[in-house]
């Protein structure tokens, strides 16, 4: 999936994923593609949770050697 | 995207780890779009004192307040464990290994991101507080203004 701008959250813990998530997307347009990197384990169900308020999509998530990834499209 | 959500915190208590949960969920609030106020009252307001402000002209009453509260954000004694001090430098060095961030930061952080922290003038007249010994950007205002925030926001916490 093509990314529009990608945040690496990773080492940073709560509730750094999320607020460095807000400041990308606010840079974007809608329909672009935001992909975030995180280790820290809440931010998982921070980021989906995150991303529906908004409403924006998240497109896909997996999780690679203990890095979550998602690919969120802006509302 | 979210105008319309808000999110209100007292801080009435004084402990670094309370204020340090208050700012973590005021900061993850404001990362949801809310608009997002911190009311800050009794001992929540040691947190915003500037350790550097000048010493300021007391009374004797307040002068005594003022020793035995602590001066700014790294000053704060733990609600558990404090352990006449040790414990909020243990607390120091576990936020750092965990990549965490401090008070200071998350206030840094809060004025980044257009959090309203408002200092109630009632308690610091009580406390003896002046606003000459408090951090800049601060908004100075009393229950009235904190409840016109409050019945807007869905989400009110006090701490």
């Amino acid at each position: 999936m093509k990314s529009t701008k990608i945040v690496d959250a990773k080492g940073l813990s709560c509730p750094m994923p999320i607020v460095r998530a807000k400041m990308a997307m606010d840079e974007l347009q809608s329909g672009d593609i935001l992909e975030v990197h995180t280790t820290d384990k809440g931010s998982q169900a921070d980021l989906v949770a995150w991303a529906d308020s908004g409403g924006h999509i998240l497109e896909k998530e997996l999780n690679e050697d203990d890095v979550f990834k998602f690919w969120i499209k802006k509302a | 995207m979210e105008e319309n959500k808000g999110t209100t915190i007292v801080v009435f208590s004084g402990e670094l780890d309370k204020v340090m949960a208050a700012f973590i969920i005021a900061n993850g609030a404001a990362a949801y779009g809310h608009k997002v106020t911190m009311f800050f009252t009794f001992w929540g307001l040691n947190t915003l004192k500037n350790e550097s402000a000048p010493k300021v002209k007391k009374g004797f009453l307040e002068r005594m307040f003022g020793w035995m509260m602590p001066k700014g954000p790294n000053k704060l004694a733990l609600s558990q464990m404090n352990f006449l001090g040790a414990g909020p430098k243990l607390i120091q060095h576990v936020i750092k290994k965990h990549n965490a961030m401090t008070v200071p930061q998350l206030i840094e952080l809060a004025e980044q991101q257009g959090i309203n922290l408002v200092a109630c003038t009632m308690t610091m007249d009580l406390l003896g507080i002046e606003k000459e010994e408090m951090m800049d950007g601060l908004t100075y205002a009393g229950v009235g203004a904190y409840i016109g925030d409050a019945e807007k926001a869905n989400t009110n916490l006090f701490i």
